[in-house]
């Protein structure tokens, strides 16, 4: 935990792969809300029109 | 001097002027939302929501360690705690304040009239930056410190350096649980007011909510 993270060197790119990491899983998250549907009171989508 | 009075809707008034504008743009029935448009079914919509529910976190964690100081959130096991909650309840508020933004940037969220909506979102996000920033340097540990000592330079060099001194745990600290936390307050309560004001952005070339 003490140690310095490991670097990933791309060019002028410079990023730790902690925050690589943190990155990839936000993507992963962003697409997973896209693709799952969201759960519609009754069962149904688009129930609700204000 | 005359006794008479003009009738109410002719005295000029800003009280009444913000009241007919807050009842026009928002009135009381629309406050809070009870129903809400088809498209709003998904989940990339609850990244906002999730934004501020995990802001409450860090302010109540911030306040819990804001009374006790910076002694009891090293050297206790309930501080380190509390301390531990404060800081993931910032990661939290970061990364789903981020995926909000993407959320909003890929369906344009600022069309019809939502452009205040999105700047004072954009306003919100650098203002966290300097809460998150002052909230480092106020750590009172030697990671504080050290961030404080590699980021003068860089403080100094922008020209902030002569009103803004990051070595100055007075200032930071000041910045970081008063100043800051209230401008987000207010900032993130106009926000969620302007979603209200005008509505949740239809998606692209889809039916906005005035649409039947």
């Amino acid at each position: 935990m003490d140690n310095p993270a490991a670097y990933l060197h791309l060019g002028f790119i410079v990023i730790s792969l902690p925050n690589l990491a943190l990155i990839a899983a936000m993507v992963v998250v962003f697409v997973i809300a896209l693709l799952v549907p969201f759960p519609i009171e009754g069962g149904r989508r688009g129930g609700g029109k204000r | 001097m005359s006794d008479d009075v003009a009738p109410d809707s002719q005295v000029p008034s800003w009280t009444r002027a913000v009241q007919q504008r807050l009842a026009r743009g928002l009135p009381v029935e629309r406050l809070l939302p009870d129903r809400q448009p088809v498209y709003v079914g998904s989940w990339v919509y609850a990244f906002g929501v999730i934004t501020i529910a995990a802001l409450v976190w860090v302010i109540a964690s911030g306040v819990v360690l804001a009374f006790f100081g910076p002694q009891w959130w090293h050297t206790t096991s309930t501080g380190r705690f509390f301390n531990s909650l404060h800081f993931w309840s910032v990661q939290l508020f970061f990364v789903f304040m981020v995926l909000h933004l993407w959320g909003q940037f890929f369906m344009a969220s600022w069309r019809e009239g939502r452009a205040p909506t999105w700047m004072i979102g954009a306003v919100i996000f650098l203002v966290s930056i300097v809460a998150a920033f002052t909230g480092y340097v106020a750590q009172q540990n030697l990671d504080s410190q050290w961030i404080a000592a590699n980021a003068k330079d860089a403080v100094n060099a922008s020209g902030a350096g002569g009103f803004f001194n990051v070595l100055n745990f007075g200032q930071m600290y000041g910045l970081h649980v008063m100043l800051v936390p209230v401008a987000i307050t207010f900032l993130v309560v106009v926000h969620v007011v302007q979603v209200r004001m005008r509505g949740v952005v239809a998606p692209i070339e889809a039916p906005g909510e005035g649409a039947e």
